[in-house]
């Protein structure tokens, strides 16, 4: 069972692995830093399909297959699956996962969905409710960009601070405690909101939950950044980086050169169009954890992460509506270290 | 001490960069400049192609418009407008842009419901509004002439 520590954080005593991850990209993504990491790359945007939703949807089950085969599991022996994306009614993952014949709860944390469904799924596996479970999410930039924006081919130009939503999908299968990576122990974030009420501007929207979600983490522990070698946060871009590091700044916490920001890994700001204050998406800090960040736990390259992804809560009626943007970061500890050794 | 939105603005603020003003105006004068001077060339065209004033400038409009939907098929239109901001969207070309977009954009969801639906989305304000302030402007019109 699980052991509470202080406010909001629980320490998954019997640390559960993840068995193995996976990453699903395409072109613009492919162009980026992390090119020759995902396990499929699609140049192909639409992935064969005849509307973005479907490309998005095929996306999510390509990844999850292809976890699931990395693995070597069927999808017979996966106890729950955790997914959802950004879409209505997450249809992303409805439509993507429906024939895989898994028990299913669907998500909705926006961009937060990969620390969201991961930490469930350990939480399950600490609490002897499974054996093996599956967490996938996905963002699509064309079939985000008509729900949220503007149609693809309208002419509109991007302020400094937007993000591009990332085509992506990473999918990951935990498992009981055999091998590296573990998941320590799980901080799940509550709904913080300063008022920001820009679209263009999620990184200053989303940068206050994570600031608490942080600080939270490191209260309830006793623990500070110099415990960890990375402390990657979802999406905040550029924007949403500096007020994070203001933010934590102001309450005596400092991240220093500990801190990354998946926005900021994905794509190569200086030379890719369009990209601005970096990426975004659900996809965003689910690719850049399954084909970075994970694969360096399990070698052993790094030893203690925490993995805080982002979300903006709101919809586009509410932004209609005049509403602020709500924020939401989960927290994830991930370590190569079993058992008791390491931070916790 | 609790941070409050006010505050939190102020940080925002600073933290967020501005657009190139300065960049961004100059293009949109070279860019909006040229469509408008190519709308000019096919005026003359079509006048010394012997069309009387009023049909040259209505036929270059269409022309224009023609362009600007052929342009928006070939996913060049946007590719133009990252460039010339406000130099493509203000003249009737970047209209024609906001038309055409989404009635290619949502031609997944059918005839009905994705183009006939979604065509005016974006440029369906500019039409209403423009439609109440010609009748608000044609009234005041009217009551002038009254006296």
């Amino acid at each position: 069972m699980p052991t509470k520590l202080g406010k909001h954080t629980l320490r998954l005593d019997s640390a559960p692995s993840v068995l193995s991850f996976a990453a699903v990209a395409s072109k613009k993504e492919g162009e980026g830093p992390l090119g020759q990491k995902f396990d499929i790359l699609n140049e192909d945007t639409s992935f064969g399909q005849q509307s973005w939703e479907k490309a998005e949807s095929q996306m999510q089950k390509l990844c999850a297959s292809k976890a699931l085969e990395k693995a070597n599991l069927s999808p017979d022996s996966v106890d729950f699956m955790f997914a959802g994306d950004l879409l209505n009614q997450c249809i992303g993952s409805n439509y993507g996962l429906r024939d895989l014949s898994i028990p299913f709860l669907g998500l909705y944390g926006a961009c937060s969905t990969m620390a969201e469904s991961l930490a469930l799924s350990s939480m399950f596996l600490e609490g002897g409710l499974a054996n093996v479970c599956l967490a996938v999410t996905s963002s699509h930039f064309c079939s985000a960009e008509r729900q949220f924006r503007f149609p693809l081919e309208y002419g509109g130009t991007r302020t400094p601070t937007s993000q591009w939503t990332v085509t992506g999908s990473g999918s990951a299968v935990v498992g009981k405690n055999t091998a590296p990576p573990y998941v320590k122990a799980v901080c799940v974030g509550t709904i913080e909101d300063l008022g920001i009420k820009d679209l263009n501007n999620m990184g200053a929207a989303m940068a206050p939950a994570a600031a608490k979600t942080i600080e939270t983490f490191f209260e309830d522990t006793c623990t500070g950044a110099d415990n960890y070698d990375l402390i990657l946060t979802g999406d905040l871009g550029q924007v949403g980086t500096d007020l994070l590091h203001q933010l934590l700044a102001r309450d005596g916490v400092t991240l220093g050169h500990k801190h990354n920001d998946c926005g900021l890994i994905i794509y190569d700001r200086q030379n890719q169009l369009d990209i601005n204050a970096g990426g975004s998406g659900c996809g965003c800090s689910a690719v850049v954890l399954c084909a970075d960040v994970l694969p360096k736990l399990r070698t052993g390259e790094l030893h203690d992460v925490l993995f805080i992804a982002t979300g903006a809560l709101m919809s586009p009626t509410s932004v209609q509506q005049g509403e602020s943007i709500p924020g939401i970061a989960h927290l994830v500890y991930l370590s190569s270290e079993p058992g008791r050794k390491g931070v916790l | 001490m609790a941070l409050t939105p006010k505050e939190y603005e102020g940080m925002n603020q600073k933290a967020s960069p501005n657009s190139p003003l300065g960049k961004d105006m100059l293009l949109a004068f070279l860019i909006g400049g040229a469509i408008c001077t190519l709308g000019q060339f096919f005026i003359e065209l079509y006048t010394m192609a012997g069309l009387d004033a009023e049909l040259a400038s209505g036929t270059a409009s269409v022309t224009l418009v023609f362009l600007s939907v052929l342009f928006t098929g070939l996913n060049l239109y946007d590719k133009l407008a990252r460039l010339g901001g406000a130099g493509t969207l203000v003249p009737i070309t970047g209209f024609a842009n906001a038309v055409s977009a989404p009635a290619l954009e949502f031609k997944s969801e059918g005839l009905i419901l994705g183009i006939g639906v979604k065509m005016f989305s974006i440029a369906g304000p500019v039409i209403v509004y423009g439609v109440a302030a010609s009748v608000i402007y044609g009234l005041i019109l009217f009551l002038f002439q009254l006296f």
